[in-house]
């Protein structure tokens, strides 16, 4: 396994952490006290926002930590050249990405469309993001592995 | 339409030019040493741009680094003989 697999795998890994985390970290401090809250926009609006900066910084920490590891470990450096076979790969995961999330949107419109709490589309949204990200990753160490011709 | 097989003589070109690494073509092409692996275990098939780096490189013709065959499609073969 190459350093850029490593990379993924080490990606993937570490934002599935922080999903699980996040999610019950909210769970546990705003629903489970109070259930009716999944219905207020204002608080899912905080949530996503919030979401993301705690993403970011978790992933530059892991990365951070893996440059550590692979240095110290094997005397690799992490490969920063984005060349032409990335770009392909990146669009070919990122699109995998795009119609597993409008999945999940169309699916949380059609709940909403047919009366179901605008809590569950929120979940909805939440979970398709989360899902498509996972699922653009492991396609992208499926190319990196497997090839793309 | 006919099936098409790309190969490589790249190692054996990084042979003739005093063992050249991967790396170094790499660097040479301006691409990272994990697209010439790629490239090299017919994983990936370059752009027409990088192609032409590659070839530069060796300072040789693009068709002595890449070979082309046409496969028949074996679909078409059948209906042309009925």
């Amino acid at each position: 396994m190459d350093i850029k697999e490593k990379r993924i795998l080490v990606s993937l890994i570490g934002s599935v952490l922080v999903f699980l985390f996040y999610a019950l970290y909210v769970y546990n401090k705003h629903i489970a006290g109070s259930p009716e809250i999944i219905n207020d926009f204002q608080f899912w609006g905080k949530a996503f926002l919030f979401m993301i900066p705690v993403a970011i910084v978790a992933q530059i920490i892991i990365h951070i930590i893996l440059a550590i590891i692979a240095k110290i470990t094997t005397n690799e450096d992490l490969d920063i050249i984005d060349d032409e076979r990335d770009k392909l790969i990146e669009l070919k995961s990122v699109k995998i990405s795009h119609y597993i999330f409008l999945g999940g949107f169309m699916t949380a419109m059609i709940w909403l469309a047919i009366g179901a709490q605008p809590g569950l589309m929120f979940i909805l949204i939440f979970s398709s993001g989360f899902i498509a990200s996972t699922v653009s990753e492991m396609a992208r160490l499926y190319y990196y592995r497997k090839g793309i011709k | 339409m006919d099936k098409i097989v790309i190969n490589n003589n790249i190692r054996t070109l990084r042979f003739m030019a005093n063992e050249m690494t991967q790396q170094e073509l790499a660097d040479k092409t301006g691409v990272s040493r994990q697209t010439i692996v790629a490239i090299e275990n017919g994983k990936y098939f370059p752009t027409l741009e990088l192609a032409f780096r590659i070839a530069r490189v060796f300072n040789t013709p693009l068709e002595d680094v890449f070979t082309i065959e046409f496969m028949p499609d074996p679909k078409r073969t059948k209906k042309s003989q009925s």
